[in-house]
This record gives structure tokens, sequence and C-alpha cells, in this order.
């Protein structure tokens, strides 16, 4: 596959990464997250209801493990040990699957993570076998020591979960993707189709993003529009931009035959 | 016997296999796991894990989620 994403050896041909959550029905979800081109689409992990009508169609129906990768995640956890528990249950109702997504949250009003738990349940995991995406700051030596404990790949916040807010410090960014050896895709914060675009040429791996698509007026115009932006940005991030002259303007067309000159 | 299933007392007549349980909640061919007392249980040995009173159960499913 040319130009794929490589996650824990296996290569992906789209490098949008979507959520699930947030639809108005799983029919939008799966409209929505098809437009997207995504291949990995991340799902929560949650109680079952218990008395639920068990003729009730499921997330799994919707989107088959047969055709996406699925990314379990440890959202709404708040400690080391819940995000462990949660990623082990995943793992069996996943037959063994183990790329996951970690995310220990810090702060309920925020969504901040909070770095230390995630450090420690990302050490239990990586030794526990699971390769791991892990949610982190934006802050470059966590980054690095997410990388050094075995992760799989590093996502660190484009700005507040759900917040649409775009790129907020695209300088931490770029001091993460300079050093990473792992691939680094930006996790929340997405608004619209050119913050993911920023992302992919500054040199980012991947995107992740759910609420951006969810709560868009037509999310599945908006799935087809983040395909479109990831793809575009990638391109130009491979191109390579021409550099920025803020005080030298070039005119693009020739400076010689303008009618009405005198020789 | 007395299981904590998501938090919830639920009484049972035992004995009463992990299997079982799933059939009586409806949960049968459905993609679940299952964790008792902080461990899971693998789904090969549904038939085998006996239940006791006072089992702290946790069943879940994949939701939407981002």
């Amino acid at each position: 596959m040319e130009d794929g994403l490589v996650i824990a050896g296996r290569t992906y041909g789209s490098r949008l990464l979507v959520g699930t959550g947030k639809y108005r029905d799983f029919d939008e979800t799966r409209r929505a997250i098809e437009a997207s081109g995504a291949e990995i689409v991340t799902v929560a992990i949650r109680r079952v209801n218990i008395g639920q009508n068990p003729g009730e169609p499921s997330l799994l129906e919707v989107l088959p493990p047969s055709r996406y990768t699925i990314l379990p995640n440890t959202a709404g956890c708040y400690t080391a040990e819940e995000a462990v528990r949660t990623l082990r249950l995943a793992r069996e109702l996943l037959d063994g699957h183990s790329l996951v997504k970690l995310e220990v949250l810090g702060d309920a009003e925020t969504l901040f993570p909070n770095m230390p738990e995630t450090l420690a349940a990302a050490r239990t995991l990586v030794a526990e076998g699971f390769q791991v995406m892990v949610y982190c700051s934006d802050d470059p030596i966590l980054a690095r020591q997410l990388e050094e404990l075995g992760c799989v790949a590093v996502m660190p916040l484009a700005s507040l979960i759900g917040s649409g807010m775009g790129i907020l410090n695209p300088w931490n960014l770029q001091i993460i993707l300079d050093r990473a050896r792992v691939p680094v895709l930006v996790d929340a914060g997405i608004g619209t189709a050119s913050d993911a675009a920023v992302a992919m040429e500054l040199g980012c791996d991947g995107v992740l993003m759910n609420t951006a698509i969810a709560k868009a007026r037509d999310p599945v115009r908006m799935g087809r529009a983040m395909k479109l932006a990831v793809q575009a940005g990638r391109e130009a991030w491979l191109a390579g931009r021409m550099a920025k002259k803020p005080y030298s303007a070039a005119p693009s067309s020739p400076t010689e035959g303008l009618i009405g000159k005198t020789a | 016997m007395v299981l904590r299933i998501n938090g919830d007392e639920r009484r049972f007549a035992p004995p009463l296999t992990v299997e079982a349980l799933v059939g009586l909640l409806g949960f049968e061919g459905r993609r679940i796991a299952i964790e008792r007392n902080g461990e899971i249980v693998p789904r090969s040995r549904y038939s085998q894990v006996e239940l006791s009173d006072g089992d702290r159960l946790e069943v879940v499913v994949a939701v939407g989620g981002g």
C-alpha cells in the first residue's frame, strides 16, 4: 500500500481514525463513518443494560470487526486500575484483539489527561501484551516517556476533548513530531476540516476525531470533508510547502512584456 | 444466593454457571465480556465457572464513544 499508516506492524490506507459516539442513531453512525473512509474506529466499553431487549442491534453489528479495526478505549476512566480492567474486558470482548486506545482522565470539566495514571496504566498494559495507542497531553517529555514504555502510537491533544478549538499549540506538537519514532496522531480538539489539514501539514501520521463529525449539521458530509482534509494535508506535507517569505513578495507572472510601456 | 451484577444485587438459585447466567440474562450469542471479582472470565470457561454467593460481576459491551 502506497504511503500507508503503519501501526504496530499493520498498514492502514486511511490516516483518519474516528470515534463512534454522539451520533443520532446507528444508521447515521454507519453512514458518516463510511463517508470518512476510516478503517480504525474507536469504541467505548460500558456495562450492559440488564433487562435490555436482547434483539436490540449492537454497535458491533453496525461496525463489524470483520470490516473495521475496532479500537476499544478507556474514555471515562480516571485511574490506571479502571483503565486496565476496562481494556482487559475489551480484549476478551474482541477475541484477543490487543490494539487499544488508553485514555485516563484527570478532570471531569476539562477532560485533561491524568498523565501519572496514564503512564502507570501504559506500563501495565504493555507488560500484558497490549498494543497501546495513548491519548496524552502535548508535553514532549511525557510523549517520549510513553514511547519508551513501549506504546505503539502517541496521541497528543490538539485542544480539549469535544471542544472543536483546533490546534492550540502547534509548537509543542512540532517538537513531539521531530523526536518521535512511533506514529504521532492528534487526538481531540479538531473542529473542522482545516484543523485536520493543519495537523497533517505539521507532519502528524494521523488524526483521531469524533465530535467534529458527529456534531456537524450534516455528519455524513463532514465525514467526507475530513477524509479529504486529511488526504490534502498529508499530500501537502509530502510535497513540502514553499518557504514563507514575509517581506519579499515575488510576482508569479512575468515582469516583462506589460502593455502600455515605452521601451 | 446473591450476585452483584453491574452494581445491582440479584438473587439466583444455585448451582449456577456463568454460561447459565448468561442464558438467564438473555445475552446468549451476544458479544459481551465478563469480569468476576476483578478477574476476566474467558468465554471458553463460561460452562465450567460456578458462581458463588457474593460474587461481583461486571458484564460489558462495546458502545459508541470517542
